[in-house]
């Protein structure tokens, strides 16, 4: 007698490609608008980045359902967080966070995929990568998604730091400037957009720095 | 007030048909510093003095922020305001979260006033000892309540709690029929005018008063200390409580809008 298996899935994948870059005193936070499901698009404009405090994004890929109840989730912790602490929370207090709420559901998690960028307590850009169960790293960049397999290794040719055992000894990564930041992330998806087909429509950035939060679009292919 | 055979647990009742400690729960209500609240169509206004015990001590915080659009004063023991302001708080972030719209003041208020209910029929628990100026804004306007320890709430258009809020209430009793048409300027001068009221001479200064200010497009917010000395330093040069003469008030009310884009930008974050 083989395996009763169920028939029904609590989750489902709405596919798309997130991405976010750590600058000295910037951080850029960038996704697609697709939302899908199977081989149907759902929505073109459909936003995947959110504001959790002044100065940190969350963008997140996977089953937006989850996401959208994460998301409400850390938006109510992060009132109960200002009324006793009279102030907003940091990045890495809202990374923390985010960790802890992820573990919380280990056993029926958040098939979410989600990537933390803004600035710390210091001004400078941060970035933090989470798996669906809250294993979370700060890192200087970071995808995640159905192009992250794409996008990353390109990331990493561009800005992965050399590593300092090499012979002849390489400079460290030139600090990218906020406009290249930009215009890398535009490339990324532009190629992203070719193979993946669940990446594509329109791009939204969203840049934080020390001024505040500055938003842009970029279409996408549309196929 | 006398003490007697039935006042010893709230759940006994008195031959009249009192409940004493209920009573006596009021009482620290009129002990605690005065707060006093008045509105207008569009705007409410929330106005405290401020008591420290000593020169070396800090004000108590009597005034604080519920939600965008509600907000609290309390008079009487403020541990339990401040709890009764958590518990607010909650009720506001849980309904948000569930409705995705800003919980109706009408409907908070009598949230609390059944949790102080239920406090004058348990033998283990005895009454919460602070009365609360409730603010907030709903889709008809501005609301002004007081919630009793009794468990009794009250909607007004202007009311005074505290010790020597009776002075308050006298002066808020004169204007009260104008006030649906106050501006906001207007509103706050009333206030303070009323709190001074219950300083019976004492210097009005804004290092003894707390205002605060919610209305249709302003978030609830306390205003800071130097805007609160301009108001001030604007009416007491006039030098009188009635209505000001015409330049003089468009003086005033340069003065007021200059302070409020001022107070609006520096919003604070919630207070505890």
């Amino acid at each position: 007698m083989t395996k009763q298996r169920a028939n029904w899935s609590p989750y489902d994948n709405n596919g798309g490609s997130c991405v976010a870059i750590a600058g000295a005193d910037y951080c850029v936070i960038a996704a697609d608008t697709r939302m899908s499901t199977g081989y149907n698009i759902l929505s073109r404009e459909y936003s995947k980045i959110t504001k959790l405090a002044d100065k940190c994004l969350m963008a997140s890929s996977g089953f937006q359902a989850d996401v959208k109840a994460l998301q409400k989730h850390l938006a109510a912790r992060h009132l109960i967080y200002q009324h006793q602490h009279n102030k907003q929370m940091s990045c890495p207090a809202m990374g923390q966070l985010l960790s802890n709420t992820l573990y919380y559901k280990r056993f029926f998690p958040y098939y979410s995929f989600n990537v933390l960028g803004g600035l710390d307590s210091e001004g400078k850009g941060c970035v933090y990568t989470y798996d669906a169960v809250g294993s979370y790293e700060r890192v200087g960049y970071s995808s995640q998604g159905s192009g992250s397999t794409l996008i990353m290794p390109f990331l990493d040719n561009q800005l992965k730091s050399p590593s300092p055992l090499l012979l002849p000894a390489q400079d460290a990564v030139t600090p990218l400037s906020e406009t290249e930041a930009v215009d890398l992330v535009k490339t990324v998806f532009a190629s992203a957009t070719e193979r993946d087909i669940y990446t594509g429509d329109k791009l939204e950035i969203v840049v934080v720095n020390a001024e505040g939060i500055r938003r842009e679009y970029m279409d996408l292919r549309k196929d | 007030m006398f003490r007697n055979q039935y006042d010893t647990d709230v759940t006994t009742w008195s031959p009249a048909g009192r409940l004493f400690q209920v009573e006596y729960a009021m009482e620290a209500v009129k002990q605690g510093s005065a707060a006093i609240g008045l509105r207008s169509k569009t705007h409410v206004v929330l106005a405290c003095v401020n008591k420290a015990s000593s020169e070396l001590s800090s004000h108590q915080k009597k005034i604080f922020k519920v939600d965008d659009h509600i907000g609290v004063a309390i008079a009487g023991l403020t541990a339990d305001g401040r709890v009764l302001s958590r518990y607010m708080r909650n009720e506001c972030i849980n309904y948000s979260f569930t409705y995705e719209s800003p919980l109706p003041v009408g409907r908070l208020v009598v949230q609390l006033a059944d949790k102080a209910q239920v406090c004058t029929q348990r033998s283990w628990k005895r009454p919460y000892g602070v009365g609360l100026l409730v603010v907030g804004l709903d889709e008809l306007g501005a609301h002004l309540y007081y919630n009793c320890p009794s468990g009794n709430y009250f909607e007004y258009q202007a009311f005074a709690i505290g010790s020597r809020s009776q002075a308050a209430k006298t002066y808020l009793e004169r204007r009260f029929e104008n006030f649906t048409d106050s501006s906001r300027e207007d509103l706050i001068k009333d206030a303070l005018i009323s709190v001074r009221e219950t300083l019976q001479g004492e210097k009005l200064k804004s290092s003894i008063c707390t205002v605060a200010v919610v209305g249709i497009g302003e978030a609830f917010h306390i205003l800071d200390q130097e805007t609160v000395q301009q108001l001030i330093d604007a009416f007491e040069i006039v030098g009188e409580d009635e209505p000001p003469v015409p330049e003089v008030g468009d003086a005033e009310a340069d003065q007021g809008e200059a302070a409020a884009p001022a107070a609006e930008e520096g919003a604070a974050p919630m207070d505890i």
